[in-house]
């Protein structure tokens, strides 16, 4: 289903032989990428050690930055991620997990601001459930087309995120625009929907169910005949079709279904434990950091847990910098970009080790 | 039709070139890099800095100064990506995506280093249209098509440009054999990863002009992010265009035409909220391309 699947992170044989590289290579791909932001930095004529300073602060100087910005900020990286390690395994390039999430949010709020007088147990899992079945059903529309006509799901899934954000401004100044019609933005969901959080802090309900997320997608990819499927699909769609008798292009339609799922999972979750509300750029570009997090945890959901918190403490941090140093929050992107691509240069590099160890000789590229 | 009508055409048309501008730029640039083989999913971060340079570079040294810069700023988004796809081996689509990010992380950083948080307003100078001698004389189609600013011309040049360079040059035939059949290409002596380079360079260039064709001569400002997504767009015209340059070009006018379309809505004051207009494109794109894509095929090596 990729139009490039042979360079993605190669699936990791059990844990054992993967932490210790994994880690190298995160730990690598993390000090570049803060090593050229802080150059950058320089260059640009700011105070590079002040912004790093306030960057650790924001992420781990107290108890409330860490429980409040960091791991709040996970939540929602680890949902997409995990959905991202799900719809990559199966060799569909999902890059719409932004798309995705707004169409979540925007159920979860029409479904939260519906949900005055209803018990919370009702509330809550009726805004997940809505949050995840809007992201499948936004993600359908890319495997449908891919399924019946072959339209590359990078451009369609690309090309329905912009759609999507159209929807939120017309949503918020139109049918779910609050009562005064005044500000561009719905009413708070009711009290019932809204997850509770840990004593003192902002950490809310949303952290437990990433986690468990991730244990389950974990499970799930590495422990079940459906997660062999899939990862057979992404490794080798040819020979998963022919000797593995696997319905290849419909095994990763499901993984793009999924990763639609539990991106509109996280959107319904920054709804009911984060904002309350739905406006624009609710999403401070979840969609494309959840691709970050997921190939820095080299698509392994469990590994997502750690590189999510890490992507949530970049994210904290950035927002203090921004605060003190007054150094633009987007500035972090660029640490995002590097880390990509300083994993993927480290998995073409083992690649290449590995072929010239069993000397394989026939290599196409 | 009386007058008044004409009037409405000729303005809805000249804004359909207007909007397509940018896209047509890119989009060509981006058919020479998919032909050579090389899907440049940077090409929207290569517009964004296009964009941001080509409002710096026309600050301090007027318009045409900020052309220049805007296609370095291309380039050298194009060179990371290329070195990074083409030079060491990475997953085209997601090395793409990391040098977009990067590329909204910088011009976001430089930005408001530049203009602070008030913006540049419309202090930047631009690029006025040129009406051409004689053809913007010539009753709606000359009064939409000829007389735009320079970029616009340079689209319009660029599409024969660009055939006669894929299927008249040696290295058109080259290229084009990169992308369909690289090991073949290679064991019959095609410099393959050079070709690419070049390619994908070429893309970054016409992507940097792209950008800097929004900000001079249509937008007439800088904003953050202000590509929202032409970059991406111009890469599902390039598909809809079936990867040929005048194809490419008529993809392009259609856009342009779809986007055109809310501003004709917008004067008739329909009952239909904007936003919907604004989507109209992107899911006409998506039409499109369901229409289109089983009909036709890629490069067989593309994104290899």
């Amino acid at each position: 289903m990729s139009a490039g699947g042979p360079e993605l992170p190669a699936p990791s044989r059990g844990w054992r032989r993967a932490l210790p590289r994994g880690f190298r290579d995160g730990a690598l791909a993390l000090a570049v990428g803060l090593g050229v932001l802080a150059l950058g930095l320089e260059a640009a004529g700011y105070d590079a050690p002040a912004a790093l300073g306030a960057l650790w602060r924001g992420a781990f100087g107290s108890w409330y930055a860490l429980a409040s910005g960091t791991l709040v900020r996970s939540v929602p990286l680890i949902l997409i991620g995990v959905g991202i390690c799900l719809a990559f395994r199966g060799g569909a390039l999902n890059i719409g997990a932004e798309g995705q999430f707004y169409a979540g949010a925007i159920a979860a709020t029409w479904i939260g601001v519906h949900a005055a007088g209803w018990p919370g147990l009702a509330a809550v899992p009726a805004l997940w459930l809505g949050g995840a079945l809007a992201g499948a059903l936004w993600a359908a529309v890319p495997a449908w087309l891919k399924l019946r006509f072959g339209v590359l799901e990078v451009i369609s899934t690309l090309l329905l995120n912009f759609v999507a954000e159209f929807l939120v401004s017309w949503m918020v100044q139109g049918p779910l625009q609050e009562a005064k019609h005044i500000y561009p933005q719905s009413d708070a969901i009711a009290a019932a929907a809204r997850l509770p959080a840990l004593a003192g802090t902002r950490l809310h309900l949303g952290f437990a169910l990433a986690l468990a997320v991730g244990l389950v997608g974990w499970y799930v990819l590495t422990r079940t005949l459906w997660g062999f499927r899939l990862r057979a699909a992404g490794a080798g769609p040819r020979a998963a079709e022919v000797s593995g008798r696997i319905a290849v292009p419909r095994v990763a339609a499901a993984g793009l279904l999924w990763s639609g799922a539990l991106a509109g999972l996280a959107g319904a979750v920054e709804i009911g434990g984060v904002s309350y509300a739905l406006f624009q750029n609710l999403s401070p570009g979840y969609g494309f950091t959840g691709i970050a997090v997921a190939l820095l945890a080299r698509l392994d959901p469990l590994a997502v847990l750690a590189t999510g918190a890490l992507f949530g403490a970049l994210e904290a941090g950035a927002g203090a910098m921004q605060r003190e140093a007054a150094i633009p929050a987007v500035a972090v992107y660029v640490v995002e970009g590097v880390i990509i691509l300083v994993i993927l240069l480290a998995e073409v590099a083992a690649r290449r080790a590995r072929r010239a160890a069993s000397g394989a000789g026939l290599v196409t590229g | 039709m009386s007058a008044p009508d004409l009037d409405a055409l000729t303005a809805f048309l000249a804004a359909a070139v207007r909007v397509a501008t940018p896209l047509l730029l890119a989009a060509i640039g981006e058919t020479v890099t998919e032909r050579g083989g090389v899907i440049n999913l940077s090409l929207e971060g290569a517009m964004l800095a296009g964009a941001l340079a080509a409002a710096l570079g026309a600050g301090a040294g007027g318009p045409w100064a900020g052309v220049l810069t805007g296609a370095l700023a291309g380039l050298a988004a194009a060179a990371l990506f290329a070195a990074v796809s083409v030079g060491a081996g990475v997953n085209q689509i997601l090395a793409g995506t990391a040098v977009t990010l990067m590329c909204v992380g910088i011009t976001g950083t430089v930005y408001r280093r530049a203009y602070g948080y008030g913006g540049p307003g419309l202090t930047i100078p631009t690029l006025a249209p040129l009406p051409l001698p004689g053809l913007s004389r010539i009753p709606v189609l000359g009064e939409s098509l000829f007389a735009q600013p320079v970029p616009t011309y340079l689209g319009f040049l660029a599409v024969p440009a660009a055939w006669w360079l894929l299927y008249r040059t040696r290295t058109g035939l080259q290229l084009r054999a990169t992308g369909e059949a690289a090991e073949l290409a290679r064991a019959a002596g095609v410099q393959v990863r050079l070709l690419r380079f070049a390619a994908t360079l070429a893309g970054g260039v016409f992507g940097g002009v792209a950008g800097a064709s929004l900000v001079l001569a249509q937008v007439g400002t800088f904003a953050e992010r202000m590509t929202a997504g032409r970059g991406y767009v111009a890469i599902a015209i390039v598909v809809l265009g079936r990867w040929h340059p005048v194809g490419v070009a008529l993809a392009a006018l259609l856009f342009g035409a779809a986007t055109a379309l809310q501003f004709l809505f917008q004067a008739l004051g329909l009952a239909v909220p904007y936003q919907v207009f604004l989507m109209l494109p992107y899911l006409l794109t998506l039409g499109a391309l369901a229409g289109a894509v089983g009909r036709v095929r890629p490069p067989a090596d593309l994104g290899r």
